[in-house]
């Protein structure tokens, strides 16, 4: 892991110490709350329904033991509210697709003691929300994963460093994120960003960005288009600022469903490629401006060594589990150090919503990661936790010890492993709740032979049009949406987020109108059992949706409505 | 950073920028002054950052830059690193509260174009 230096801690802790005045400020009325807001929001604290909503950076995924213990604390001390059912009491987090974790209940009065409980382990909420540059993500394998050409990590933090705080980009007209990977499998996402990275080796060997702009879900998805083929690693920041600046100039600020660079970048076509390839130029010409350095990349660099790692042993021979194999079918991934592996902790199971933890949960991860995995844990781009360093031998004791912790869940990338945004029970945009759908979606189909016969496939679920559960990209997406004041949901099929396994990235196509909320698990499994019986042999439900189009889904779907009529 | 009194006409002497404007062609017309104000309608609308960084590091203008219109205290760190050297602001904000905002970070993670022009920093 990136280790902080004296800067780093330095940094943040001004940082604390200038939210503390903003927020003394705030409650002695001297700074009002449109006013307070956008620097609020650029500290990750939201107003939602419940309390302010607290948006932890964990960039690029990477966690520490010992962070998520601190998590763990403030979950149990800070995110609690005395009234309301049990599960309104606070007390847990929840993974999020940008890798991040939110809290749900802290009082905005004690807003500025947990920023400094942060930053006593090195975390921050610095740009998890506003019109800003979002916290950075990456590949949850990244820097372990056999397929990789180039480690993203380094890279990934020279552009935290970048970007935060970066004086003429804290007010752009809308938010604005940015995913990077650097193996042959795109593990992030990245088409769906507003500038999608790509680390690749040309034929000389030189490391540089294959760099897409212009991605996005809300109202309007796009997929990112091609920018450029290769930007020399040394030049991508300053490539990135021509980007940010032409933005910053020219995106539209009169109309916040517009805003998105997507939108620029549409509208503007060649001229938007002009525009950054000549603010580009006019930069490189300038010998003022700095290109990254050799000795600066191998000093962020040096953090993301391998860890000190127990030595690996031939496998034990255990009795053979028919459990134990599925588990490792699922949630065990292949290593690029011989001898190891990388697991997943699945956050799906049930009686609890997609990506939640509970304080106590925290910290059994935590000792999981202290006892099977150097220490260090990822945050996935699909809400879960991975442990990136068990040595083969280990498993049979991990699994265990994940079984008694309720992380070993069998089911990654089978249906149950959804993702799913906090949504109307939590969100102050929802339109229409997720938890209650992603739970009777995983109570339905609840059994694990079913769901292996299914076998891989993305259910996406979002609470509204911001699209934080990525509907669009789900092979079967779930839309929360407002009609009359009751909630409804739109079903989509085919969508993909650009994995080899998904195909080339697009958004899925509806299904019809909108179901009730209990008309939802009906319809997904019509959805699926028309999968089951069409499908060829070996045939994944992406493929199935994709070779017949949304028609016969539909058409199994509104053979299940009762409250809704068919169109 | 030069706060300029609230009952100071902000423009006066100063080539008044909106914030929609191309700087850059206006590189001849802003020859002739030694004074520009920029604008900010709202105080989230970041478009006269650019423009200042445009002003001094493309146009290499050495004059004052003026931060004019819905200028907040919390915004002053942001206007002396893009290279605005005076503001006006907004008429119920207290000049105490922006410099104290301009204590709390000594240094930064990156450069911003007029930093670079002036110290040849490194990154």
């Amino acid at each position: 892991m990136y280790r902080y230096t004296d800067f780093d801690r330095q940094f943040v802790r001004a940082r604390a110490a200038q939210y503390r005045d903003q927020l003394e400020r705030h409650l002695r009325g001297e700074l009002p709350d449109d006013e307070f807001r956008p620097l609020r929001l650029q500290n990750g604290w939201y107003v939602q329904r419940h309390a302010p909503m607290l948006r932890v950076a964990v960039p690029y995924g990477e966690l520490s033991a010992r962070q998520l213990r601190q998590l763990a604390r403030i979950a149990r001390e800070h995110d609690l509210q005395d009234e309301g059912l049990p599960t309104q009491r606070g007390g847990f987090g929840h993974f999020t697709t940008r890798q991040n974790l939110q809290f749900n209940w802290i009082p905005l009065q004690r807003s500025a003691d947990v920023m400094d409980l942060l930053a006593e382990v090195d975390m921050h909420g610095i740009q998890t929300s506003g019109n800003c540059i979002r916290n950075i993500t990456t590949d949850a394998l990244a820097g372990i994963a056999p397929d990789e050409v180039v480690d993203p990590r380094p890279y990934a933090e020279l552009l935290r460093q970048w970007s935060t705080l970066h004086p003429e980009f804290a007010f752009l007209p809308r938010k604005f994120k940015i995913a990077i990977h650097g193996a042959a499998e795109d593990r992030a996402a990245t088409a769906w960003h507003d500038i999608g990275l790509t680390l690749v080796k040309n034929t000389a060997g030189a490391v540089g960005f294959r760099v897409a702009v212009g991605g996005g879900m809300g109202r309007t998805p796009v997929i990112a288009t091609q920018l450029n083929a290769f930007v020399p690693w040394q030049d991508i920041l300053v490539y990135i600022e021509a980007i940010v600046r032409v933005y910053n100039l020219h995106g539209r600020r009169d109309n916040a469903y517009k805003a998105r660079i997507k939108i620029l970048v549409r509208a503007e076509g060649q001229r938007f490629v002009d525009d950054v390839n000549r603010e580009y130029a006019a930069l490189a010409a300038d010998p003022a401006t700095p290109r990254l350095q050799q000795a600066e990349f191998d000093r962020v660099a040096a953090g993301f060594t391998v860890p000190p790692l127990a030595e690996a042993r031939s496998d034990p021979v255990h009795e053979p589990l028919p459990a134990f194999e599925r588990w490792q079918q699922r949630n065990v991934h292949a290593h690029r150090i011989s001898g190891f592996r990388a697991v997943t902790l699945s956050l799906k199971r049930p009686g609890l919503p997609p990506g939640d933890v509970t304080a106590e949960q925290m910290e059994g991860a935590a000792a999981l990661a202290e006892r099977f995995s150097a220490g260090e844990l990822r945050v996935t781009h699909d809400q879960n936790l991975l442990l990136p360093w068990v040595p083969a031998h280990e498993l049979r004791a991990l699994w265990l010890a994940a079984r008694e912790g309720g992380f070993a869940t069998p089911n990654i990338g089978l249906l149950t492993d959804m993702i799913a945004c906090p949504g109307g029970d939590l969100c102050a945009l929802a339109n229409a709740r997720s938890i209650p759908i992603a739970a009777a979606i995983a109570e339905r189909f609840d059994d694990l032979d079913r769901l292996h016969d299914i076998g891989d496939i993305d259910l996406h679920i979002s609470g509204c049009i911001n699209s934080c559960g990525h509907h669009h990209s789900g092979h079967i997406g779930i839309l929360g949406v407002d009609k009359d004041g009751s909630e409804w949901y739109q079903l989509t099929v085919a969508g993909s987020d650009g994995s080899t396994l998904s195909g080339a990235p697009a958004p899925g196509k509806v299904i019809g109108p909108s179901f009730a909320a209990d008309e939802v698990p009906d319809a997904i499994e019509a959805v699926i059992e028309t999968y089951l019986a069409e499908r060829s042999s070996g045939e994944r439900f992406v493929d199935t949706a994709r070779r017949l189009g949304p028609l016969p889904f539909r058409r199994a779907a509104d053979a299940v409505r009762r409250a809704t009529a068919s169109a | 950073m030069q706060f300029i009194p609230p009952e100071q006409d902000a423009l006066a002497g100063a080539l008044a920028i909106a914030n929609d404007t191309d700087v850059l062609a206006l590189a001849d017309e802003i020859r002739g002054h030694t004074a520009v104000a920029l604008h900010f309608p709202k105080w989230t609308d970041g478009r006269a950052y650019s423009q200042a960084v445009l002003l001094r590091a493309r146009l290499r203008f050495a004059g004052e830059i003026r931060a004019t219109g819905e200028v907040l205290a919390d915004m002053l760190p942001l206007l002396r690193r893009c290279g605005f050297d005076a503001v006006q602001l907004r008429a119920d904000q207290q000049q105490a509260h922006a410099e104290r905002a301009l204590g709390f970070f000594s240094t930064h993670y990156q450069s911003v174009p007029p930093e670079r022009a002036a110290t040849g920093a490194t990154r």
